[in-house]
């Protein structure tokens, strides 16, 4: 299992390439990217809660190891300024089937958005605004 | 009375102006803790106007407002997370 909270870029290849050659049959990557809606984002800040965030990420990490019988587990999540493009997040799952990998990691994603202390900010022109939590992702934990 | 630590992120940072204090309180649980504070200035009143919008953690373990603080040692209060 691989928890990290980066201060800087990381290169979601690299990491790939070093999971994948740990084995596992299935292997499900995601990534997050930092999105640039209206053509005026110049950044987007993230917080966290440095005492908590990573116990947050290595708990849920346990959680999708133990329910989805997967082999391994990555979780990288960026805090500090981002620019459009960069890479904000990734997870990973191995297992020995697909539908396991895909679920481990489709719980771990709901688990990152609304229960892991990080919040964002997007830095336009004309300010900085806190991103709102939106209720679509609060309803997906129900599904678990 | 216990000494408890009390961080604040997000707009709940911005609304008070700083990113934790120092209380000695008797609170029951993190709303009660939350009524003193706002006694200390109207900084506090806005930033726990609306406590649906507020979220809490007891010594970094997610709990709801009105859970007990028991002998807790830090206490955080923030918006809804917004990650991945």
């Amino acid at each position: 299992m691989l928890v990290r909270v980066s201060q800087t870029a990381f290169d979601p290849s690299a990491e790939l390439a070093a999971f994948d050659a740990l084995g596992g049959g299935a292997v499900v990557t995601f990534n997050g990217v930092v999105r640039d809606d209206t053509g005026d984002l110049q950044a987007m800040e993230i917080e966290h809660y440095p005492a908590m965030t990573e116990g947050a990420l290595r708990d849920f990490a346990t959680q999708a190891q133990a329910r989805f019988h997967l082999t391994n587990v990555l979780v990288i999540h960026r805090v500090g300024t981002l620019r459009p493009g960069e890479v904000i997040m990734m997870v990973a799952t191995a297992a020995k089937h697909r539908k396991q990998a895909f679920q481990g990691a489709d719980f771990l994603m709901d688990y990152l958005k609304s229960r892991a202390p990080f919040w964002k900010k997007e830095v336009t022109a004309s300010g900085a605004d806190w991103v709102a939590a939106r209720d679509v992702d609060e309803d997906a934990l129900k599904g678990w | 009375m216990a000494q408890v630590d009390v961080l604040y992120f997000a707009w709940v940072r911005e609304r008070i102006g700083h990113g934790s204090d120092r209380v000695d309180t008797s609170a029951a649980t993190v709303s009660a803790l939350m009524d003193e504070l706002v006694a200390k200035g109207p900084e506090y009143a806005a930033a726990f106007e609306d406590r649906a919008a507020l979220r809490a953690a007891v010594d970094q373990t997610l709990v709801d407002l009105d859970a007990p603080l028991g002998g807790a040692r830090e206490v955080a209060i923030f918006p809804p997370m917004t990650g991945g």
